[in-house]
Parts: C-alpha cells; structure tokens; sequence
C-alpha cells in the first residue's frame, strides 16, 4: 500500500537542482512526481521515480546524501471538498500529516495526492476504513 | 602614571637580581610540592640547585597546556587546597577547563598587576571603571575588578551582554574608562549610534581592550568612534590573567611586561630554542611570584617579539610586540578560546552527525560571526525540514552550552568541505584583524 519516495539534501546553491536531473537523466529515469522543501540554507528534494533503487544507487555515486521514505498515495475526486474529506478523516483519526503534495498524473477522474504521515500504517488502515482509494507503489510507477 | 614606582623603574640590575631570587624560590618550591614538576626536572637531569643565573631557566622544560589537562583539575597546584581562595578556568582543547587558583597573596599580587596595567593606561583613584569583562570562571572581569578597587578607582562591574542597558550606565554613570574586548568597544559605539547616543557625548577618556587580538588598525577605529584613546593589555589566566602585560598610554608601543612577576621568553615553536630581542615567536612565561599555581616556562603559543629598549615613560620592564597570531589552532572568538577539537567533541557526541566540518569565523559588523559547516550523511539526514532544522539547533545548542560561545550551525552537503590532502582544513578565518 506503500509507494517508495527517495528524498536528497541539497545546499542552497546555483546548479544542485539541475545536477539531480542531469544523473537522473543519464541513468534513464523518469521523475514522476517532485516537491522541494527550502530553507535558507538548505533543501530537501522528494522524488517519485520508476525506478527507486537505482536512482538512489547513481545519486549516492554522485556524492548526494539520499534517503528513502514510505509515502502513500492517495486518490482525491477532483472537485470541490475532495482535499477536504480527506484532510478531515485523517483529523478526526488524529493523524499528522508531515508533508503533502501532488502526483503528476490523473488516476482515471481523480487527482493523486502523495502524504507523508507521522504513523504511516495507521493512516493507511484509517483511509482504507473511510473507503478512500490508495494506489499501490508498483501501480503508481507505471503510470 | 607609574603605581608602584620603585619596582616599575627599577634598574635592569637590580630588577633581574630579584627575578633571579623569587626564579630560584619558585623552582624550590615547584620541585618540592608539585610532583609533576619534580617528574619533569627529574626528566630533564636539572635539579633546582642547578639554577644560578637567569640563563640557566632555559635548562627547564617547558610547561603546556597539555600538561595542565593532564592535571586537571588541582593537580598543579603548589599549596594545599585551604590556602586556595579562588579558582578560575579557561576553555580547554577538549571540553575540560584549564583550572588555576590564587591564594590569598596572588590574588593581592594579581590585584597589584592590574592596577599598574590601569594606571599605565592613565587611569587614576578619580575614575569610574567601566568593565565589561565577563565575570565568571573567565578571569577577565575579577581580574580588572580588583585591580581597578586596589587603584582607587569606582568600578562599575557591568560585565557583558545587554548592550543598550550598558550604554545607558555608561552615559548616567558618567564613566571614564572602559575595559572590555576590543571588538565588544567597537560594538558598543555602534549600538550607542543607533541609540542616538553620541559617543563624543560620554566621559570616556581611555579604554583598556585585551583577551582576543587586534590591530593598530582597530585601534584608530576605537579611538575615532569612542573619542578615547585606546590601550592594549595582555594576560591569559594559566600565567594570572589580565595584567600580564600592558601598554603605557606615553607610548603606546609594545606592552610592558611586569618583570619583576614574570619572566618572559621568547622561542621557535618548531625547535624550542631561545630567540633573540625583535625576534618574533612564541611567548614562554615563568611566573616567580604566584603561590597557589607557579608554572614554569609555560608555553603561551602566542606569537610576538620582544623589545628591551628603554621606554619613554620610565618603566625599565620590557616591552612586547601586539600579538600577531597563534603558534597552535586555537581561535579567539568574542573573548572565548576556542579549538576546532572542541567542535569536533561536540560532533561526536551527536549520533546522527559525522565530524566532517569546517569552522568559518568573520567579522560581521563588529562581532565575531562563527559558523560551523556540518556535512549531513545517511544518518543525519531526513527527508523532512523540521528534523533537519532540528538537528542544527541541536548541535548550535551543544556548542553554546559546551564551549559558551554561540555559533551558527549550517547543514553542507557530503564532501564539500575541502580536504586537503586527505585531511580537511578545518578553520577559514575571515576576519581582518
């Protein structure tokens, strides 16, 4: 039920940003879904690719510090208060939502949303309860 | 102003059959209660009889800081611990102070020393101190305390921090001398500035600026913006602590050595040899008064020079050179000692963090600017904000707490701070002193 996100650290510099997508590119991976997090200083870059193992094998190669993260994808009808219903399922289980953002491709009608929970199992069991729809990762790289 | 006149002008004849008495005295004594120093003369076949003239100090080992980590804390001390009254301490390489203690006399003798130093920069009994020197384990704010007291002079012990409050006294209180960091009397002016408050509109007449470095250079611009005229002074607290040394307001050029206290050397940090007047390189004090802490050839790692000329004022102590650097790594920042070691202990100590980091000091405005590049590897990374964040405030905390100075912490990227053959420079030290 889990969809695999790498994240990478990146200095607050010209030319990081495009160093990712170069290594990316010349490995022959395709990013399905990005958010960039910033602060003064520093960013971290999340990034949903087809491939996360050998993303994260040729930017470690190229001196990045990569992690990898659980992320869950979760499909929004794409109409008003479809965030919404979500967002309050999720509030009324007291379930914190770190980050969030959202997936490139439409999945059929609905919008696809990437969470990242403090408790990913119980957010996914309190969704799967409330009859919303979660997209498996291998799924979701494909699409 | 001379304050003690007789032994500030004494004759280099008579002042060096004193210093060869109490050299004589203090190795005496240091061999028979400090049972490091007996291993160490012991060490280098020299017996303190062996001592007959000034130049046979030279036959002593030297004394490091190492050697007084090695005995922390009260391991050097020469009397028993009911005739210690004060204990003061310095930052250490490695997270343990360097201790010293006084008895009842040094801190008289210590008293003595400053009020000298106070009264070569021209202070006088009339003056109101203000001294900004922290007061704590630092000896810099007791110390002129003391010596400003035994002057005469109304001390205004303010300590640091809270620079509007300061200005604010400075002006009610009419102050007329200042006695702080150089780069804190820079601060001052400004922050007085902003507050509307015209420098030229308070009483400060001198100032006493001491425990980090600086430059004549420095000196102008203390002078211009504060309407005073500004004194160098020098001590570290394993000698005594402010009051080593100190300009005299007629010449302003070199700071003289109270001789008659200390005996003064100067060596090649490489080879240990003596070097010869205006010769530069490392400052070697042997104190021959203290009681509770004598240390014997201590090895300051300041580098300077020394001047026997005679000096205009009277004084026939000799003078030395502003100190120009450091012959080890350690960094003075706001007044603080700090070593690249003693980050790295603090980086240990973090799980998450690897000791890969680098040490940027500048000068932003007036003040010392530290910031501590940190490389984040697995470990420490996150792939959320807040954690990461986190974890700066983390090691920014643990630095301040164990180092006392505050520091910016910078999360870099793996393998961005540059190694030089295999080992990384570790400080880049921006500021133009």
């Amino acid at each position: 039920m889990k969809v695999e996100q790498i994240s990478i650290f990146l200095e607050n510099k010209a030319g990081r940003l495009a160093e990712v997508t170069r290594v990316l590119s010349e490995a022959g991976i395709n990013i399905r879904a990005l958010s960039l997090a910033d602060t003064s200083d520093f960013g971290i870059l999340r990034l949903i690719v087809n491939d996360t193992e050998l993303a994260k094998k040729v930017l470690k190669e190229n001196g990045f510090t990569v992690g990898k993260t659980q992320v869950v994808a979760v499909e929004v009808e794409d109409r008003p208060g479809g965030l919404y219903k979500i967002l309050d399922i999720l509030r009324a289980a007291n379930i914190n939502v770190e980050y969030m953002y959202a997936f490139v491709q439409q999945s059929g009608n609905n919008a696809v949303i990437i969470f990242r929970f403090d408790n990913t199992d119980e957010a996914i069991k309190i969704l799967l309860e409330n009859g919303v729809k979660i997209i498996e990762g291998e799924k979701l790289y494909r699409m | 102003m001379i304050y003690n006149m007789e032994f500030e002008t004494l004759p280099r004849e008579a002042l060096e059959a004193i210093q060869l008495r109490r050299l004589k005295q203090t190795v005496e004594r240091v061999y028979a209660t400090v049972p490091f120093y007996r291993k160490q003369f012991d060490k280098a076949g020299v017996r303190p009889d062996d001592i007959r003239t000034l130049d046979d100090l030279r036959r002593l080992p030297f004394t490091t800081k190492q050697d007084l980590r090695d005995n922390y804390p009260f391991g050097l001390f020469a009397v028993p611990m009911e005739n210690v009254v004060r204990i003061h301490a310095s930052s250490g390489t490695t997270g343990k102070p360097t201790v010293v203690g006084y008895t009842a006399r040094d801190i008289q003798t210590w008293a003595e020393l400053m009020a000298r130093a106070l009264s070569a920069a021209g202070a006088t009994r009339g003056d109101i101190i203000h001294n900004a020197y922290g007061y704590g384990l630092f000896t810099g704010g007791l110390g002129v305390h003391y010596g400003a007291e035994k002057l005469g002079a109304s001390v205004i012990p303010i300590s640091g921090g809270n620079t509007k409050r300061q200005i604010m006294i400075m002006k009610d209180f009419g102050a007329t001398v200042l006695t702080c960091t150089p780069s804190y009397a820079l601060h001052l002016a400004e922050v007085a500035m902003e507050m509307g408050v015209d420098p030229k509109t308070l009483k400060l007449k001198v100032g006493v600026f001491g425990a980090e470095p600086w430059s004549e250079k420095m000196r102008e611009e203390i002078e211009q913006k504060l309407y005073l005229t500004a004194i160098d002074i020098y001590g570290l607290s394993e000698i005594i602590g402010p009051g080593v040394s100190v300009e005299c307001i007629e010449a302003k050029k070199g700071l003289h050595i109270f001789e008659d206290h200390f005996i003064p050397e100067i060596i090649d940090p490489e080879t240990g040899k003596n070097l010869g007047p205006g010769e530069v390189g490392e400052l070697v004090i042997t104190t021959i008064t203290k009681e509770a802490f004598p240390v014997i050839r201590y090895r300051t790692r300041d580098i300077t020079y020394l001047n026997p000329e005679p000096c205009i004022c009277g004084r026939t102590h000799i003078r030395m050179g502003r100190v120009t650097g450091r012959s080890d790594d350690m960094l003075i920042i706001r007044g603080v000692n700090v070593f690249p070691s003693q980050i790295e202990s603090v980086l240990m100590e973090i799980d998450e963090v690897e000791p890969h980091y680098q040490l940027i000091v500048d000068r932003e405005g007036n003040l010392d600017i530290l910031t501590v590049l940190v490389e984040v590897g697995e470990h420490a990374f996150s792939d959320e904000v807040r954690k990461l964040q986190e974890l700066e405030r983390k090691i920014e905390k643990n630095i301040k707490e164990y180092l006392g100075v505050s520091a910016k912490v910078k999360l870099v990227e793996p393998k961005t701070i540059a190694r030089s053959e295999g080992k990384a420079q570790r400080v880049i030290d921006k500021r133009k002193i």
